[in-house]
């Protein structure tokens, strides 16, 4: 298969770019191994969107993908598994075997859920530790649960959490909220949310399932176990990658794709974009900017060839 | 409802006849439609359903619909894999992996 250009992954910033690139008549492919909208696709709401919303994020997801394929965009449902630099371009190849080849390539693979690697998280997983409090939240119906973080997702999925559960207990590392003060007072008028302040988790407990979570006071090293049916980790992300991508880019010391002002990777024809990237703020809105720009480099670039 | 043909859609109700009295080894696909990396997984499973025809009983449960089983398999995460085998519990996948991953669940049957 020969596209001029391709994007992996169609999350915001996949489908920005196909979206702008298939628009301006370039021959795109965007590459995506799940259905469209990546991270936005398991946000219960999406509030800050410029121009519409409240909305679903998958209905948001749906209307992107909608409007990339309306300018051209050519989506293809792959797991792309390796990619390597070869005389004309770029050379992708799938866990099934197939081969794509392009002449420009955008990165846009996303980023995950950090995992915090405290006893107990691998082995409860599935079984009371959870990434995504949309999908499970249901299951922990009249049940406390802990969640872990104090940022923006956090604390938004908290109140989620809230509509469902008895109760829900924030563990934080800190004495305040990283999270915007919106998503803050949300939290603060739910009666069913608890912020544990300045505690870290140390561990997870239960036999057949999470039954308690282990939590120490980072000022003066008390430990207390709360009893919780689930656990929920938002501690942050990591960078999705593949075989032979760090050879062709640049990261910093977590990962993320170092670009220039212009999403170039240094490398003629290789740019990247949205939460991969090395940046200051991972939204939507910024993930979607940096797809339409890589799109119009890689336009520029191809013109010039 | 029924599936297409080789992927069984199954519930609380004949899930006993259909999984655990099953002559074949089954795979058990618990998933809701609010869940988005169970829509990663959905067409993944489907495929394996013709892949495995006959050798393994690929079936989807919908946990909305169906409160019962995933209680029963302490199931609080979805999407979940449940690979059976007469009527016991093989091993299980959570979460949205690679159809390599899901392979290797099934060559265990």
């Amino acid at each position: 298969m020969y596209d001029d250009l391709i994007v992996l992954g169609a999350g915001p910033a996949g489908l920005a770019a196909g979206q702008y690139a298939g628009r301006a008549g370039v021959r795109v492919r965007v590459l995506e191994k799940g259905p469209s909208g990546g991270q936005m696709s398991d946000t219960f709401m999406v509030e800050n969107y410029p121009g519409v919303g409240p909305i679903a994020g998958a209905e948001l997801a749906a209307l992107m993908e909608e409007q990339a394929v309306k300018f051209g965009a050519v989506i293809t449902r792959a797991e792309v598994s390796s990619v390597r630099r070869d005389e004309q371009g770029f050379s992708l190849r799938t866990d099934s075997g197939t081969e794509y080849k392009c002449r420009a390539l955008i990165v846009a693979l996303g980023a995950s859920p950090t995992k915090l690697g405290i006893p107990g998280e691998s082995e409860f997983t599935g079984k009371g530790v959870s990434y995504c409090a949309i999908c499970d939240a249901p299951f922990y119906r009249d049940r406390e649960v802990a969640v872990v973080g104090g940022g923006d997702s956090a604390v938004e999925e908290s109140v989620y959490l809230a509509r469902f559960v008895s109760a829900v207990h924030i563990i934080h590392r800190r004495d305040r909220l990283r999270a915007i003060r919106e998503i803050q007072e949300k939290a603060f008028r739910e009666p069913k949310i608890q912020i544990h302040w300045s505690h870290i988790p140390v561990a997870i407990l239960g036999k057949d399932g999470v039954e308690a979570i282990r939590i120490r006071s980072v000022k003066d090293g008390s430990e207390k176990d709360l009893p919780v049916y689930g656990v929920f980790f938002y501690v942050g992300l990591r960078p999705n990658s593949l075989e032979g991508l760090a050879d062709l880019v640049k990261t910093d010391e977590r990962g993320f794709i170092i670009t220039d002002e212009n999403m170039g990777c240094g490398i003629p024809g290789l740019f990247a974009a949205g939460d991969v990237r090395a940046k200051r703020l991972r939204q939507i809105a910024t993930a979607v900017g940096d797809g339409a720009l890589a799109a119009n480099m890689a336009q520029q670039y191809l013109e010039s060839l | 409802m029924a599936g297409t043909e080789n992927l069984y859609v199954v519930g609380d109700s004949d899930f006993d006849q259909e999984i655990l009295q099953s002559d074949i080894p089954a795979l058990v696909d618990f998933w809701a439609a609010w869940c988005g990396p169970c829509r990663t997984v959905g067409p993944v499973v489907e495929e394996l359903a013709e892949e495995y025809a006959g050798k393994v009983k690929i079936a989807k449960l919908n946990v909305d619909e169906n409160q019962g089983t995933p209680t029963k398999y302490g199931v609080r995460n979805i999407p979940t894999l449940i690979l059976f085998k007469g009527g016991q519990v093989v091993d299980q996948i959570v979460g949205a992996v690679p159809k390599s991953r899901i392979k290797d669940l099934l060559e265990k049957a």
